[in-house]
């Protein structure tokens, strides 16, 4: 039978890497002084050195930060992640409540975080199994027989990307396209389309090879993305805040189409 | 206005506008129920809750293993990692909002939190009242080839890997909810919960009680994951409140808990340094 001695070792002490403040004095960040050492990075370097204990150049930044820009949440209230941000507006919640919500929201499957880390996880599984002898054509007719898609390609509503020229333009601006995960993507999507599956990639796939060739891990990816979503999500709460209260997309009763059971008695 | 008005699909809400104003119900409906007609005064709040999740009536012996269930978990307790979320809101001033928000969120994950019943539900699911089926899949647990948002499960789903024996809310909880239920499950559970434990080598958890209850109820897996996230936060809330009332100098910080593994030490000035070296 277990026991509580994992507990016990853990018990009043929690031993770390990742910093600590000294009131008044210091605070150490990942083995720096946050002042002292770090104080000069940019927003971006600070965030990914926090996620993987490493300091980006500026090119990598650059591209790092990009992708936020270009891949952000739209700032269109329709969008669900959003909605809920101009919902918490226009009923006056507060702002981080409403953002964090949307944020948390993001952390979807159908778009957000679970597409994002499984793209990256089908690029690096797809790679060990070229490396393994595997043909493409192989690997993605196992993985739709397995799982009927391919996290990174295709699109729910429009089959192209609209963000995968301005990103990839960018990525090979600043030095950082040629990596051996970005040219499998695009080795990916050739085979897609010159077979009979007829599915582009989509901008997933592209982040994540370019995170991949940054040697970002899956999880590290995961939490690099996190914060993408913000830039479209703030304004959709403040302008539904600033607007007349409850009036960002009102709903009538008659718009419930109610297929349940008839009216009964308790 | 709109041409064409979007809407929402729904099998459980319904509701008839007032007459001077589209957008206020002068009736509303829950799976054909007068809400505030006629339900109101005669449900009371597990019964309401029950016809929410699954569309129906409970029986009384539902409703009695319901309302056991949501009193053995609407609070944890300050040593909850949900609660204990919930109370760094508050001894902060946080929004009470965001202080369920962090009992949710911490509350969600798959050690005794929402997302372990789900996992344990798919294991009833799965395996049943089957003893064999059980052993075969506590022993060769499912492994998903591709990642997830969600790590790989660390433990049984429903067992608490550090627990040294059964403890004894869980029984207490376990038997009362066993008379309840109306269902098959829980009896089993109570019926094999030795064996159970001596295959996983963990013995079970409040969450594996849950799991049952919920699956005794004809809960689906996710409802199981939603209903135990809702019912756990009324002692997020009063621990909440309370911390903040005593305020952050009674809140316990730790103080010497930290162990910095890689400090850098002070930086000491150029100017300071030269003079000592000399």
């Amino acid at each position: 039978m277990s026991g509580p001695e994992k507990l016990l070792e853990t018990e009043g002490r929690w031993s770390t890497t990742m910093g600590a403040s000294f009131p008044g004095e210091r605070v150490v960040f990942r083995g720096k002084d946050l002042f002292h050492d770090l104080g000069s990075l940019s927003w971006m370097q600070l965030y990914l050195y926090g996620i993987t204990g490493r300091i980006f150049g500026e090119h990598q930044s650059k591209l790092f930060e990009g992708i936020w820009v270009l891949s952000t949440s739209y700032p269109d209230p329709r969008l669900w992640n959003n909605r809920i941000a101009s919902l918490a507006g226009t009923a006056r919640s507060t702002g981080s409540l409403g953002v964090s919500a949307a944020m948390a929201v993001s952390d979807a499957s159908i778009y957000g975080g679970r597409p994002e880390i499984r793209a990256m996880n089908f690029l690096l599984r797809a790679q060990k199994s070229l490396d393994a002898g595997k043909t493409l054509v192989d690997i993605i007719e196992s993985e739709l027989a397995k799982y009927r898609n391919i996290y990174g390609y295709g699109r729910p509503i429009i089959n192209v990307d609209e963000r995968i020229g301005p990103l990839h333009t960018m990525a090979k601006e600043l030095g950082l396209a040629d990596g051996p995960y970005v040219k499998l993507a695009f080795t990916i999507e050739e085979t897609l389309l010159a077979n009979r599956w007829r599915m582009h990639m989509n901008v997933a796939s592209l982040i994540a090879a370019i995170a991949a060739d940054q040697d970002l891990t899956e999880r590290q990816f995961y939490l690099y993305m996190l914060p993408t979503f913000i830039g479209g999500i703030v304004p959709c709460f403040s302008e539904a805040n600033e607007r007349g209260e409850g009036t960002f997309l009102p709903i009538r009763c008659d718009q419930l189409a109610y297929a349940g059971p008839g009216k009964r008695q308790w | 206005m709109a041409d064409k008005r979007d809407i929402f699909n729904t099998r459980i809400w319904d509701e008839v506008p007032e007459a001077d104003n589209p957008f206020a119900a002068a009736a509303s409906f829950c799976h054909g129920y007068d809400v505030y007609g006629d339900l109101l005064g005669k449900a009371s709040w597990i019964e309401y809750l029950y016809l929410l999740f699954l569309g129906e009536r409970p029986s009384s012996q539902q409703a009695a293993l319901l309302e056991g269930l949501a009193v053995a978990l609407a609070n944890p307790g300050i040593r909850d990692h949900s609660v204990h979320a919930a109370m760094n809101g508050g001894v902060g001033g946080s929004t009470s909002a965001s202080c369920l928000m962090a009992a949710l969120a911490v509350g969600a994950g798959q050690l005794g939190g929402a997302h372990e019943i789900y996992r344990a539900m798919e294991y009833w699911n799965s395996c049943g009242r089957d003893i064999k089926t059980w052993e075969h899949l506590l022993r060769n647990p499912p492994q998903e080839e591709r990642i997830d948002i969600w790590l790989p499960m660390e433990h049984a789903p429903g067992f608490d890997p550090h627990g040294a024996s059964c403890s004894t809310p869980v029984r207490q909880t376990l038997t009362y909810l066993s008379a309840q239920s109306p269902g098959p499950h829980l009896p089993w559970l109570s019926a094999q919960r030795v064996l159970l434990e001596s295959i996983t080598g963990s013995p079970l958890a409040m969450s594996g009680v849950a799991a049952a209850a919920f699956h005794d109820l004809k809960l689906s897996a996710e409802q199981g994951e939603m209903l135990y996230l809702l019912l756990r936060l009324p002692g997020a809330a009063v621990h909440a409140l309370e911390q903040k009332d005593y305020g952050w100098r009674r809140f316990p910080f730790f103080t010497n808990a930290l162990h910095l593994e890689n400090d850098p030490g002070p930086v000491v000035a150029p100017d300071k340094e030269t003079s000592d070296a000399k």
